[in-house]
């Protein structure tokens, strides 16, 4: 192997960080990116003993020396594997890519986090990255790749759905455009799937910043003015790249309909379960079928696609 | 409220202080809010409300920010809004403003390593899918759960979310 493909190696050798709602809300999730990571060939064991990233939004709200010190923690966890760390939720990439490039900016605040981890045998080191599954698959893999490895072409309109900390703050981040990306556009149609513009594309979907779980109303509010535009746009599903936006824009339908007696039933799928899919894996297999809001007709499409 | 207040407060926030009085109050933030539009927060206000003193810890709207960071991106002095509003909700907190709801998650969080832990319901789709029941996070690993309970415990944190 030359160096710098073993470099390349070296570099796509991860960590699955798997956060709390993927496992314990949308094991789904969890099942349809490792399912595709081994259609991928890429290299990624779990990051066994990981706790909560912590929520980006509520926690680091509370108090920044905890948000901090967890994070790092579970840094430290990938550091100790030497693997870069693949989140699958923005959140997560949120918390744990900003604490990362903050720490390994700025040696004093490393000092004194280190000096909280030395109550449990740990140090924050910096030698790893931080990766989200959706700008991983897009630099390293790249779409034209992905669409090569694609056995079920979905004849699909999908509305993506970015998120926000997937791609904000921008500062310490790769370099993005936050604005008017199109990275996730790319991998979404990838699968053979055409991503449908709509207005308020980019905005959130209302859960982030402790607003779902102290604040509802307000939350769903900002839920159902995206949910509008979506509609309005005629698509088959969402594709979110976050469990979190996920279950907003999913449980969410459902508090709606509950609440004023709508009838929302737009299917909600991560980016792992669309691609999943498009390898030819079923609904049920991926479990899609374990979401909140559930249309039959959607499933019925998927299964008469050639 | 008395411009010493004012001043006083500000200099609790950390470099995010100073940054809020470069604000030129064009209102670019407000109108990138995608909270403001449904909800009454409006981030400009709770900004100068901020530079006024310490009312601004128990303004409810401090809670209705998603973080989505629009207008932290988009404020042409470039202030890092968000990161004031965290550090405004982190005084909030410590002195013992905070919704019961958050005080629950907090809570969660000391207990089980996850701020949203497993239930049954998830257990059993997690087997249904042919996966262990319990993931291999700190639910599956006791020790990786103590060592998360003894940082949080250094860091105050399970004080900081008891009732006291
Ligand atoms: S965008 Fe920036 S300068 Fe303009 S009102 Fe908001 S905080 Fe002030
Ligand atoms: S970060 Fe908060 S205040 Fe700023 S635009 Fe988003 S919701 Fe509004």
């Amino acid at each position: 192997m030359s160096e710098s493909a073993r470099k390349e190696h070296e570099m796509n050798k991860l960590s699955l960080f798997l956060g709390c709602v993927i496992p314990n809300r949308y094991p789904g999730i969890e099942k349809s990116t490792k399912l595709c990571l081994e259609k991928l060939d890429i290299d990624c064991v779990d990051l066994e003993g990981a706790s909560c990233c912590p929520a980006p939004g509520i926690l680091r709200s509370f108090d920044k020396t905890t948000w901090l010190a967890l994070s790092s923690r579970n840094i430290t966890l990938t550091e100790d594997l030497g693997r870069d760390m693949l989140t699958i939720c923005n959140g997560c990439y949120g918390s744990l890519a900003d604490a990362n490039n903050e720490l390994k900016a700025d040696e004093d605040l490393k000092e004194s986090v280190n000096s909280h981890l030395a109550a449990v045998d740990r140090e924050f080191k910096g030698t790893q990255d931080i990766r989200h599954i959706t700008e991983f698959l897009y630099q390293e893999i790249e779409p034209e790749n992905i669409r090569e490895l694609v056995t079920n072409p979905l004849e699909i309109r999908v509305a993506v759905h970015y998120g926000c900390h997937l791609l904000k703050p921008s500062k310490g981040r790769a370099g993005m455009n936050v604005e008017r990306p199109s990275f996730f556009d790319e991998l979404v149609e990838a699968t053979g799937a055409v991503s449908v513009d709509y207005p308020d594309k980019m905005e959130c979907c209302g859960a982030g910043g402790g607003v779902r779980s102290a604040l509802s109303d307000e939350a769903l509010a900002l839920t159902e003015h995206k949910l509008s535009m979506i509609e309005a746009a005629g698509v088959d599903c969402i594709v979110n790249a976050c469990p979190f936006c996920h279950m907003q824009l999913d449980v969410g339908q459902t508090d709606l309909n509950e609440r004023d007696g709508t009838e929302h039933s737009i299917p909600v799928l991560h980016y792992t379960q669309l691609l999943g899919l498009a390898f030819g894996y079923t609904v049920e297999e991926l479990g899609i079928d374990l979401n909140s809001t559930l249309n039959k007709a959607f499933f019925e499409m998927i299964e008469d696609l050639p | 409220m008395s411009a010493t207040n004012g001043s006083t407060f500000l200099s609790r926030l950390d470099k995010t202080g100073t940054d809020i009085l470069k604000c030129m109050h064009c209102g670019v933030c407000t109108g990138s809010c995608p909270s403001g539009r449904h909800t009454s927060l409006n981030v400009r206000n709770l900004l100068r409300k901020a530079r006024k003193g310490e009312s601004v810890l128990s303004d409810e709207t401090l809670w209705t920010c998603t973080t989505c960071y629009n207008c932290q991106e988009r404020c042409p002095r470039g202030i890092d809004i968000v990161d004031a509003i965290f550090e405004i909700r982190a005084i909030a907190v410590h002195e013992g403003i905070i919704l019961k709801e958050h005080r629950t998650v907090g809570k969660l969080l000391v207990e089980h390593g996850h701020a949203v832990p497993i239930n049954a319901e998830n257990k059993a789709k997690r087997e249904a899918l042919g996966m262990d029941a319990l993931p291999p996070t700190v639910h599956s690993f006791p020790d990786a759960l103590s060592e998360v309970k003894k940082l949080l415990a250094n860091c105050k944190f399970d004080e900081l979310m008891s009732n006291e």
